[in-house]
This record gives C-alpha cells, structure tokens and sequence, in this order.
C-alpha cells in the first residue's frame, strides 16, 4: 500500500525535477521571492520588473559574453524562511549560480546564511546572492560574507540620508517614531535616534515605539498617542497593510505635519492613500521615477507601462541589479564561475538608468548611491502608481548617501 | 481626563464592531456546535462585495446589498456544506470551516488581487463629528457606533419579543422537542446561518474602509473572534456584547498608555541589573503594553478556561 | 500497521506485521538512489519531517480525539532549543549529532508538561481553545522575547561542528537524509508501539466515551495529559531533526499557520488510521513544494482538495484506501478495475479541463497585457484564442458527463465487489 504511494511520489518527484533541462547559452537567475499568500503583490511585480530589464537591458542588446541570454526563473518561496532554503537546493540544482531576493530581511538572513554555508561545503557550485531589497544592516556589518550583494540603501543609509533632511528643516521639533516589532523596526528606531542625536541634538524625541507586525486591526489609539505628544513629524518604517493602517489613521484623525516613511508607495499603497496622504506623506527611497532623470528613464518606464499596464516600477533598483551583473560577467569572461564574478562586482562603479552613480563598496558588498526623499502627490506626476493619478516626485536628494559610513563587515575572501 | 474619554470611545468603536462578528458566531456556535472557523471569511466577503457594488451604486447600496449576498452565500454554505459535514461529528465540521477559510482566501485573491482596496468611506460622513481637547473623532466612528447598536438591539428584540425568537432560544436547548412539535429544525439552522454570517457581513462592509480591504483582513481578526465568544459565554449575546466591549478597551487603553514592565519590576521590588542589553532578561525589563496590548485577550482566555469555563455570563461549559 | 480492526487469521505468520516497516525501511535506504539530486533529497527530508510532526499530532486528534490549534509551539521550541545547543560549541563538540533530537523531544515534553498540566483537565472546546490561546502566546513570544527566539529573523547554528559520528560530519544533504530517515523509523516504530500500550488504547477509550473510562477506574485527564505529553515529545523530535536540516529556526515555526497547516495535513491523510498522517505529510509537501513550482493557483487547489476531502471523504485518503480493504478479502478487487478506469479516467479528464479553465481565466486577468502566450501541461498556446478554450471546456463538459454516466455503474461494481459471492447481491 505504502509502496504504491511512493510510486505515486517517484513519479511526481522525477517529473517536477527532471522537467526543467538546463538549455544551453542562458544564464538563469533564480527569483526566489512570494508569488503567493499576503505579499504577492510585491513580489509578482517584483518579478515582472525583473523579466522586463533582463529583455530590454541585456536580451534586446545581445545578451552577455557570445550573446547568452539572461532568463529570470521564478520560485515561489510563500515568504518563509524554509521554503527560501528549499527553492533555493531546487534552483542550484537547476544549474543556476544567481540568486535574487528582497522580500523581508527575515528570508535574506537565513538564504545569506545557507548560501554561505553551501558555498564552504560545496565549493563546485557556487552561488551568488543579489539582494535587492532586503535593508537589515545587519546582512552588510555582522552577518555579511564574500556571497552577498545590496543593491538598495540599508535602513541606516536611507535614515542618515532622511535625518540630513529633518536637520536643515527648523520648524521640527519634536519627533515621532513608530515602528513594527522585529529587527527592521528595531534597526529603524535605533538609526533614528542616533542620527538626530548627532544632527539635531535640539529635536526632542517624543515617542519611540513598536507594535506587534500584521497584527494591529486599529492604530487609533497609537494615533491619540502621536497627536497627545503634539508631534511635528513621524517616522516609520512599516510596509503592508501596517503602513496603510498607520497613515490612514493619522491622517483621519488630523494630523498635517510630514510622515516620513520607507514603503508608503505601490502595490495599492499609494492609490490606498490617494487624497490624504498629499502633503504629509514622504518617503525615503533610492530610484528617481518624477521627473523622469533622462529620455532613457522615461522610455523605460514607458514601455514597461506598455507591457504591463497595472505594474509600477517600485523598486529602481532592480534594473541595476541586472546590468551590474552583466557588466561583472562580461568583466569576468564566465558566467558559471561565480569568484571571479564576484570580485567583478566588488567595487565597480556604473551609471544606472536612474540618472545616479553607482559604486558597490569592497568593505561590506553594500551599494552608494543617491537617495531621495519622495513626496506623495498628484501635481507633476509624469509616472503614477497604481494607476490612481497619485505617484512619488523627488522632493529632496542626498548624492551618494552615506558613501564613507562605517561598517564591521570582516569580509573573507575565497 | 480628556485623553481617557477618548480612548473610551475609541474602544467602544473596536468593541462593537468585534461584537457584530461575535454576535452571529455566537448564535451559530450555541446551536450547532460548531466552531466556525469561515466566520472573519464572511467579514471579508462583505467588505469586497460592498467595495465591488460601491463602484456602480455607491457606499449606501454596498451596505444594504452585501450583507444580503453574504447572507445567502452563508445559508448556501450551511445546506450544501456543513449539513453534509454534520453527520460525521463536530471535529470534521470544524475542519469543514477551517478549509473554507482557506478556500476563500483564495478565491478572493483570484478574483480581486493580493493588493488592497481602494474602499474609502463615503463622502457624507467624511467630517469631522466633535473634538475632544484635539482629537478629533470621525463622523463614520459615530455611524459604526449606532450601527452596531442598532444591531444589537434589534438582535435582542427579535430574540426575546419575537415567536421566531422563541423558537430559536427553544431549538438552542431542545432540538429534539422543537422537532417534535412540528418546526423544521433544519431550517432554522439554515436560517440562523444565514443571519450569522450576514451580520458578519454587515460589519465587513463598515470595517472595510476603516481597517483596510485586503486578502488578509480576515485572517487579522480570525481568532480573536473565538477569543471573544468564549470569555462571554458560549451562547449568551449579553456575553458577547460585554466581552467585546471588555476586548475593546483593554486593548485600546493598553495600546494608548505606555506602561512599562520596568517600572513594575522596580515597584515589586526587583533591581535592573546595570548592564540591560546582555542580561538574558533583557527583553522582560523592555517590555511595554503596546506590544503585547493584541495577545492580552488570549491571556484572558487562558485564565478564564482555566478558572470560568462557562465563560463570563454562559450558563454551560465551552 | 494495517490491522487497526482486523482480526489477523492464526494461521498468518507471525512475522506478518512486520513486512510493512521492513519494506518502509528498504523503500527509505534505496530512495535517495532514484532520486539523486540534491533538491529532491531536500524535499524528501522536508516529508519526513512532517511526516513525524504529523505522526505525533495524530497521537492527540486521531488517538486521543484532542483538537490542537497550537501545536506547532512543541515543535519549534524543540527546534530552537536544538539551534542553542548548535551554538554552545563547547558541549556540542562533545555529543554526536544523531543524539541532538532526543534534547530536541525532551524540551518539546517539557512544554507539553507544562501547557497539559491546565489544558487537559478538559477535552473538546476548552482544550481546542486553550491550545489556541498558548499558541498564540508562544508565537507572540517569538518575536519579544529575543533572547530565545532570535526576533522576526530566528536564530541559527552549524550542525557540521557536533562530534563526528563514524567520521561523518553531516556537511551533505545526503548525509542528513539518512540521519531524518533513521529517526522517521525510530519515531514510527515507537509512535506505533505506543498506541499498541494499554495507555494507547485508553487514549481511545477516552476519546470515545470519557465517563465510562473513568468508571472503569482510569482518570481521564490523566490519560489526556500522557498522550499530550508523548505528542510533544516527538513533535519536539520534529522540530530538532528542521533545525538539523535547515539550520534555522523563525517565528514560522511556531506560528498558528503551521499549526494549521499541521492539522490540515493530517486530516486529509486520515485521523483514523496510523498510516493516514503519513500519506498527507507526502501529498502535502509535494503540492506545497511541486505543485507551487508549476501554478501559482497550488494554494487554491489545495482548499479545493482539502474541502472536498472533508466533505466526501471524512476519513482522508487513508479511509479511501482502507475501504478497498474489505473487496480486497473478498478477493473481488479486480472487478472494480474496470468501472474504475472509466469513472476516475473521466474524473481526471474533468479535474483538468476544469484546473485548465482556471489558469486560462487568471492568466487573462492577471498577465501581462500583450501577453497571450502561457504554457499549461507543457504546452504552449495563446490564451486569447478561442480555440483553447473550447477544449478545455469540452474537456472538463464531456468528463463530467462521463463521470455521470458511469457513475452507477461504479456504485453497482462496488456494491458486487462488497458483497460475499452466494449473498445477496
């Protein structure tokens, strides 16, 4: 009885991993993010933003070394740490040496790690780590290693970059910070503290707090809180359905001042907030979409309008990821030993199609580059959100953020 | 003082839209025994279909629509389903509602996307109702307030005043008598079903664009939803309407007042060790009541199992 | 493993009952040779992690008729005891890593002490709800209380620096497949000798009728709280054997998803019989992890497979097969082959139409616009042409057809297949 099952499973298990035949002169990148449950939306666009610069910077101009081709390979990693690390064994099998995340830095962590790990114990099949948004400090200080890229400004650079802002703004005196409970919350109140204690040693810090992650049904009183200790602006680092909730209920209740946040836009964010968030909502963030940087930008954007009329480009970021990575394989003259790939990409420099300059730092694998503080509004909107007339237009730029911070990254090199 | 009457209304707010979910979980838990697990599915399929029906018709027809559809797709699901599921015993029925909760996840995100709604209150009541001392409480907090009431007591009125009442208080005790005397039992099921979930439904289309449309809206509130049910009392609506408002303001008041565990470790008389972030009790000594003002129901939970099990007003075990 | 209610003829072997978990334990040696890749050995351990997960859950649902929402806590706090002692280097250089799960189940019986001691005085809802409330107290925890749980990133170790066993340093999958094989066999066995115990079958006599178990002189809550405790010992093996194969333990362990996700699976495997777990933890893991690399509609297929399962086929798939048990004495199975073929042939040819149908609909809505082409079954073709459309639904039409044509048919074979030949048929 037993036997027949397992039959039934033999099969199963032959077919779903002997279907995917690794086809010559492509080289795949693993996408190992949620296609699936709660944060799909995020990752699917995610996903689709990736399929489009892999065509349109790299295929569309005659691919990599002899003209390989870039092909994205989407796993379904359900935003579970265990689930990532078995896409992960699924996607190396495959023969893929680059691996793509950014959803929660809780997945980044423990595919950094394995990644690590299976790079010692494995040494024939290497694999690279592109993280293109996962902004947990942490993965370029203590827990950071020779396997690991980021491509977005960590929390402490995009709150460095912020806190220069708060700083030259007088009519600030009183801050607000709120967050989610868990390390990114964390990273984001302590970078806050920090930061206005060294720039603005004036500005009091009237509250500083968490809240339980995804379960708050209603921020009014966090509200009656913030609005009781007569805040002049807010600071958050919440995502999701935490951030619509927050900002939602600031906003109802009467607050004006500036709420400055990480994830206030896309994914239904942005037309969530449409009307109210004008004015108050701002966020901090690499990637200038308004006013478009260049001819370029704009015809990269126009075209992945084109191709996919509910998407927003969210995370700039990601057509970085992709050209870098072609620019290190053609540097490296391989696409399948990762080594010499990865001392490509450390320390190179790029203009990206963004209109900012890019330099991967050698001490910890962490990208410098220009960080903007967004305002939400509908006025000079050339690329909207969500389709809902509302987008991001660059308020304020800080060049190369944070390009000589400190890091205790003790990389070890292969 | 002026703070503290806010956070009143406020929890108010909170604790009758728990109740109107409670409200018919309880009823349906009291007669049929069954734990339904698809009850904040229901709440989550009134607020999309009012946001889907509020496109063409507007919020007013959303609210008196919705509720109707989720109420009918309820009794579907009764008849269909659970009646089926019946005969085998009260834990595959469980299952039943546990694997609908799922299946209509779903559903929802295949039909509607994983991103959230647009769903925003109506324009009529987007003022501004009074200030209390700066904090203003939105006109739509005021509607929800004499919605739920509304409810509640025309729930109480139909209940006790009313022969269908009777009938149903009868059917909650003595299925087998009603039976006997001519009624059809099956059909009350259906129809309390049927109420349940609509009233579900109802307080999905009020939540809707005040706690945000999204796929997972019903998983926020799932449990809490029991929690509720069973520190009143299983069956009773005056308990579910005291739980709530209990529920409601425990967590509002513990979200809105920093009360920190340090300050009561130093009160009963425990010293903070001088270098906090490498004491293994570090966490302990940070703890504050917003963090943990969403498990306090549980905790309530747990104690009153352990000490009430008939629950605060019940009058038989959970 | 299959004589829950037969009553095996004298004239059997005795060695009889012992042929499935010798065959289990030759299927669990040669696996890993047909399936050589390193992905499938991972997919394989996932299985049998669950599988004893399930296994001890089943203990309290199947066994002892306990309803558990939290379930998932004994195994993760096993589990993250397991990665603590990962890092303590000193002692976890002096012990070998095959021993690490017993320190893993003693923890998770150490909870299960602690939680039974107020939860199992009742049975039915009161527990039910209080395993929910410690549940979610846990998972709370889990992100509060750093020091143990690590926050919302969890915490990690190294397996590779335990005391090497037999000069094995478990640096391979390969490696740590037959260290979670060995310990499937030695969890089943002892599971399945438990509820041969007279403790095992007070569990059902509790489950079945508390009062008359108490008149009988056994304490009822006492019989819960040994299947409680016994329950968290092996799911806290579970739990010791993810942090060997992962190396990381989060907050999902222990969240109430996975503790759902752990009731769902072994319900649909089959509450009422040993095995029933063991077939839900494969089907489960092979949807969750195969299926979802083909659609990302596997979640919806799912609820739709768990739903029906519950609705037409209480006992789970284990029920399914076991009622084949009585044809199969009969020695009538074969004539169900026919009639089978054609219903379920028929059923197959409808469950695709209709699963093509689905993908078609949210390819429309949900792909990229320009974007006509999708690939369904290994084959390519524009989803707005009318063409694909139209075998689809034919497809899934003429099934259904089909399937109630034969229907009666398959009921008629049943009925014959059931019945002792000379009876009335």
């Amino acid at each position: 009885m037993r036997k027949s099952i397992s039959l039934g499973v033999a099969t199963a298990l032959t077919l779903s991993v002997s279907a995917f035949a690794v086809a010559a002169d492509t080289i795949k990148i693993a996408f190992i993010d949620p296609l699936s449950g709660p944060f799909a939306g995020t990752g699917v666009n995610g996903l689709h933003q990736y399929e489009f610069a892999a065509e349109t910077l790299v295929n569309a101009t005659g691919g990599v070394l002899d003209g390989d081709m870039f092909e994205i390979v989407a796993f379904d990693n359900k935003i579970s740490p265990k689930e990532s690390l078995i896409q992960l064994q699924v996607a190396i099998d495959q023969g893929i040496r680059f691996i793509a995340q950014g959803n929660s830095s809780g997945v980044a962590n423990a595919l950094t790690e394995a990644i690590d790990k299976h790079n010692r114990r494995n040494p024939d099949d290497r694999v690279l780590f592109l993280n293109y948004s996962a902004v947990d400090p942490a993965l370029t200080n203590d827990k950071c290693n020779f396997w690991h890229f980021r491509f977005d400004a960590n929390a402490d650079i995009k709150m460095d970059a912020l806190t220069d802002v708060m700083a030259a703004d007088d009519s600030i005196k009183k801050v607000y910070i709120i967050g989610q409970d868990y390390s990114f919350g964390k990273a984001v109140s302590a970078a806050a503290v920090r930061f206005l204690g060294e720039k603005r040693p004036d500005i009091e810090i009237v509250g500083n707090e968490l809240h339980p992650i995804g379960k708050v049904k209603d921020f009014t009183p966090y509200t009656r809180k913030i609005m009781a200790a007569e805040a002049d602006a807010i600071i958050t680092g919440n995502w999701g359905a935490d951030m619509v909730g927050l900002g939602r209920s600031v906003l109802e209740n009467g607050y004006t001042g500036p709420l400055y946040t990480y994830y206030a836009a896309a994914d239904g964010i942005t037309a969530a907030f449409g009307d109210a968030g004008v004015g108050s909502l701002k966020l901090v963030a690499e990637g200038q979409i308004n006013p478009p940087a260049n001819d370029r930008a704009a015809a990269y954007y126009e075209a992945f309008k084109a191709k996919y009329p509910d998407g927003n480009i969210s995370q700039a970021r990601i057509t970085n990821v992709i050209e870098m990575l072609a620019k290190a394989i053609n540097e490296a003259g391989t696409a399948t030993d990762v080594v010499p790939i990865a001392y490509a990409l450390e320390g190179m420099e790029h203009e990206s199609i963004w209109g900012t300059s890019l330099k991967m730092r050698e001490a910890d694998h962490q990208i410098i580059q220009d960080v903007h503080i967004h305002a939400h509004t509908n006025d000079g909107v050339t690329f909207d959100y969500d389709n809902s007339g509302f987008g991001l237009l660059v308020d304020s730029t800080v060049t190369m953020a944070a390009a000589d911070s400190p890091t205790s990254c003790k990389m070890r090199r292969p | 003082m002026d703070l503290i009457l806010v956070n009143l209304i406020d929890g108010l707010v909170t604790g009758l839209l728990l109740f109107m979910l409670s409200a018919g979980l309880t009823l349906i838990f009291s007669m049929m025994g069954v734990l339904n697990f698809a009850h904040a599915s229901f709440y989550m399929l009134g607020a999309y279909f009012a946001f889907q029906i509020s496109l063409y018709l507007g919020f007013w027809m959303g609210l008196l629509i919705a509720p109707l559809i989720v109420g009918v797709l309820g009794a579907g699901v009764e008849r269909y389903g659970l009646r089926r599921v019946h005969q085998y015993g009260h834990v595959p029925e469980l299952i039943f509602t546990f694997g609908l909760a799922l299946l209509i996840e779903e559903v929802v995100q295949f039909i509607w996307g994983k991103s959230q709604m647009a769903y925003s209150t109506p324009e009529v009541l987007q003022f501004t109702a009074f200030s209390i001392a700066g904090n203003a409480i939105p006109a739509y907090k005021i509607f929800m307030i004499f919605i739920s009431i509304a409810i509640f007591i025309g729930l109480l009125w139909v209940l006790t005043r009313t022969r269908v009442g009777m009938i149903i208080q009868a059917a909650l005790t003595y299925p087998k008598t009603v039976e006997a005397l001519g009624h059809n039992v099956p059909l009350i099921f259906m129809g309390v079903f049927g109420v349940g979930t609509a009233l579900a439904g109802v307080a999905g289309v009020i939540a809707g664009p005040v706690l945000g449309t999204f796929p997972g809206m019903a998983f926020v509130l799932g449990s809490i939803v029991f929690v509720t049910i069973v520190i009143g009392g299983l069956g009773s609506l005056w308990g579910a309407l005291v739980a709530s408002l209990l529920i409601g303001w425990i967590t509002t008041f513990s979200k809105a007042y920093n009360l920190r565990m340090e300050d009561l470790l130093i009160a009963l008389g425990f010293e903070k060790p001088d270098v906090i972030w490498d004491s293994p009790w570090r966490d302990l000594w940070s703890l504050t009541s917003p963090q943990i003002a969403d498990i306090l129901p549980y905790i309530l939970m747990v104690l009153i199992l352990i000490f009430r099990p008939h629950g605060l007003l019940g009058k038989r075990d959970a | 493993m299959s004589d829950q209610t037969a009553t095996a003829p004298a004239t059997r072997s005795a060695l009889l009952p012992l042929a499935p978990w010798v065959l289990s334990a030759l299927l669990l040696l040669v696996l890993p040779f047909i399936f050589t890749a390193n992905s499938a050995i991972t997919i394989m351990n996932q299985m049998a992690i669950t599988i004893i997960f399930a296994l001890a859950y089943n203990m309290l649902l199947g066994q002892g008729g306990m309803l558990s929402f939290g379930h998932a806590v004994y195994a993760g706090v096993g589990g993250f005891a397991c990665v603590h002692i990962m890092n303590m280097d000193d002692f976890f250089a002096t012990i070998p890593l095959p021993v690490l799960p017993i320190f893993g189940g003693l923890m998770g019986m150490g909870l299960a002490m602690i939680v039974g001691s107020f939860s199992t005085r009742k049975a039915g809802t009161v527990f039910a709800m209080i395993s929910l409330g410690v549940g979610e107290l846990i998972a709370a925890c889990s992100v509060i209380i750093v020091v143990f749980f690590g926050g919302e990133e969890g915490i990690s170790g190294d397996r590779t620096y335990g005391l090497p066993t037999f000069g094995v340093e478990f640096l391979q999958q390969i490696e740590v497949y037959y260290l979670i094989a060995l310990w499937l066999m030695i969890s089943a066995i002892l599971m399945y000798l438990y509820s041969r115990t007279p403790l095992g079958r007070m569990a059902n006599a509790v489950r079945d009728n508390p009062e008359r178990a108490e008149f009988l002189g056994y304490s009822a809550r006492w019989v819960r709280f040994y299947s409680f405790v016994a329950s968290g010992f092996f799911a806290g093996i579970a739990g010791a054997l993810f942090a060997i194969n992962y190396e990381i333990l989060t907050e999902e362990n222990l969240n109430t998803t996975q503790s759902g996700i752990i009731l769902l699976v072994t319900f649909l495997g089959g509450v009422g019989f040993f095995f029933g777990p063991i077939i839900g933890a494969i089907v489960f893991t092979l949807v969750q992890t195969v299926l979802s690399l083909q659609t990302e509609l596997w979640g919806f297929y799912l609820g739709l497979i768990f739903v029906a399962t519950v609705m037409f086929f209480p006992g789970g798939l284990a029920g399914l097969i076991m009622m084949h048990v009585p044809a199969l004495r009969l020695g009538k199975l074969g004539r169900l082959g026919v009639p089978y073929l054609k219903t379920l042939g028929a059923g197959a040819v409808m469950a695709l139409g209709g699963a093509a149908l689905i993908e078609m609909i949210f390819h429309v809505r949900h792909a990229s616009s320009g974007d006509h082409e999708m690939v369904l079954f290994w084959i390519a073709f524009d989803s707005h042409s009318i063409l694909p459309w139209v075998i689809a639904s034919l497809a899934a039409a003429v099934g259904y057809f089909i399937v109630r044509r034969t229907a009666p048919d398959l009921m008629e074979a049943w009925n014959d297949a059931n019945t002792p030949d000379g009876g009335a048929s």
